[in-house]
């Protein structure tokens, strides 16, 4: 199925891009996260400009996020209250990483920072996640750390950030500085690598700010939402580089993806889904970091003026 | 088909040449050149296009040209302003880019067919003149970096844009018949930028063109995919709501329609 993309200017196979988008929403419905961290790498590899990549992906993950929004607010499942700050705190991060990203892309360094960023952050998150779920397996001999005392709420410089609120349904009497640098963090990485940060957001919440776990998931979508929706608008603005009929065709995959995903984590153990989640971070992250260093496919590339 | 055209573009001839006051004609041959489409439209179903350059050559007379010539066609895109950027190793580690260098005017397109190897019909001097053949793109560079260098970095775009369909040089890719008519096969790719393409036909005798002859094609997007690429230009706001929408309700919709099975 041969199909134009009237920005990208080029014709692809619009069963692939389908079956990409499918992919992703599979893995945004089981693991809770945007899955746009899958999107942007895949779509540069099949020849796709990374701009319109990065700014078509954001457009897909808004979708892939709503209805996993509409989902948890039924259950009680987000704190708008909280979310709310992080969506300012984000907002105003997206617009920092647009800035950022003219800059680096006007030196000619915005693909490889995309690539680095994304090799440490996937490295990392991915490390620690299947660390922790072979812990819990029993994998590992966790005597050690057992034997710590009373686990802490929040991290100390949390509690030492003046003006504190009370966010009732993440069980928080916190400042709101802290939930809006994490925004902040979150919403310059959006911009920068069209990922929705879920990947960060939730270990920040749970380890960092220290959000009950029943709000952790549904929030950080709620706040997903709101960014990607942000970086669209900015991609539309700044690099025009947002390709409607390529987010289409990645909804059209990532939006039954999700939902089908959605089901399988209902029947999935909670430690197997995250090693898989984790080894699929890993590789990537490891994907990416061989690219870097092999001599690249095209040594030269072609920007307009 | 080929014969009724010969047949057709010979008649023509003719009669124009007859029609001609003969005071009036010069001494050189006559080209009429044409293409098989004047208008490319990038819309869905668009993975690229044949088109087929055609012509025939006569003598000032309007007959059969006498002694054997060669013929060159180029078909050329919009020109773009550009820059080049070269990836190097940075501290013997990880790739990135490092060194640019910029061009005022380099087609977003160059295909160039002749009926013999472009080194056996003309010099190096003429091939630079009419810019036939890849190596004699004028690519007019900017800022003064030296010629080696300069060279280096022409030669990996021309060869980036070979890989990507852009440039294509087909040394024998024009079949010249009973020495009146020329045609040449030039595969579009689905990646070329809308805008005014310029076919130049080229007859060469001797080392030297005798005739040339432009003809036009007109590469543009219409319908759904023209309205798609303006709106993303002059109206960035409603063309971002529009994208925005259309996620939430096709996300909404998605969780709808499961909550049913």
């Amino acid at each position: 199925m041969d199909v134009y993309l009237p920005i990208a200017n080029l014709a692809v196979d619009g069963l692939v891009i389908i079956l990409l988008g499918l992919a992703t929403g599979i893995l945004s419905g089981v693991f809770g996260v945007g899955g746009g961290f899958l999107t942007t790498p895949l779509l540069i590899f099949y020849g796709i400009p990374p701009t319109v990549a990065a700014a078509s992906a954001a457009t897909q993950v808004t979708g892939a996020s709503v209805s996993g929004v509409f989902a948890h607010s039924r259950n009680n499942g987000v704190d708008y209250q909280i979310g709310l700050v992080i969506v300012a705190g984000g907002m105003l991060g997206a617009l920092v990483g647009a800035g950022l990203f003219n800059v680096l892309r006007s030196i000619g360094q915005i693909d490889t920072v995309i690539n680095i960023l994304y090799v440490l952050l996937l490295g990392t998150i991915g490390g620690l996640m299947l660390r922790e779920a072979l812990q819990t397996l029993g994998v590992f001999d966790t005597k050690g750390e057992k034997g710590r005392a009373a686990k802490r709420r929040h991290h100390p410089w949390i509690a030492a950030l003046p003006y504190r609120w009370r966010f009732y349904r993440s069980g928080l009497y916190i400042s709101p500085i802290a939930p809006m640098i994490l925004g902040l963090v979150v919403g310059v990485l959006t911009m920068l690598m069209g990922v929705g940060g879920g990947f960060i957001m939730v270990p920040a919440m749970l380890y960092i700010l220290g959000m009950s776990a029943k709000v952790v998931v549904g929030t950080s979508l709620f706040n997903i939402l709101f960014i990607t929706m942000l970086v669209t608008m900015v991609h539309a603005f700044t690099t025009r580089a947002v390709d409607i009929v390529l987010a289409g065709l990645l909804l059209l995959g990532s939006v039954t993806g999700a939902q089908l995903g959605t089901r399988i984590a209902q029947f999935a153990k909670p430690e197997y889904l995250r090693i898989g989640l984790g080894l699929i971070v890993v590789i990537i992250a490891l994907r990416m970091a061989f690219g870097l260093t092999v001599t690249p496919d095209e040594v030269y590339s072609v920007v307009p003026l | 088909m080929i014969r009724r055209l010969v047949i057709l573009l010979w008649a023509s001839m003719l009669a124009l040449a007859s029609t001609t006051p003969v005071g009036a004609q010069s001494r050189e041959p006559i080209l009429v050149p044409d293409i098989s489409e004047h208008d490319i439209v990038l819309r869905q179903g668009f993975t690229g296009a044949d088109l087929l350059l055609f012509g025939v050559i006569l003598d000032p007379g309007g007959g059969r040209m006498q002694g054997n010539y060669d013929v060159v066609v180029v078909l050329k895109g919009p020109s773009e302003e550009i820059q080049l950027r070269e990836k190097g190793r940075l501290l013997g580690t990880i790739w990135v880019n490092a060194q640019s260098t910029a061009y005022r005017s380099v087609p977003s397109f160059y295909a160039v067919a002749s009926s013999r190897p472009i080194a056996d019909i003309v010099d190096e001097r003429t091939a630079a003149i009419y810019e036939l053949g890849l190596p004699y793109l004028q690519l007019s560079p900017t800022g003064s970096i030296d010629p080696e260098e300069q060279a280096r970095f022409s030669a990996g775009l021309v060869d980036l844009r070979e890989r990507q369909g852009l440039y294509a040089q087909y040394e024998t890719g024009v079949t010249v018949r009973e020495g009146v008519l020329y045609r040449a096969r030039l595969p579009i790719p689905s990646n070329v930028i809308p805008g005014r393409y310029v076919a130049e036909t080229f007859a060469i005798a001797d080392g030297r063109v005798i005739t040339s002859a432009t003809s036009e094609v007109d590469v543009r997007k219409e319908g759904f995919e023209g309205v798609v690429a303006e709106e993303a230009e002059d109206n960035s706001f409603l063309y971002g709501l529009f994208a925005v929408g259309l996620s939430v309700f096709m996300g909404w919709a998605a969780g709808r329609l499961f909550a049913l099975v």
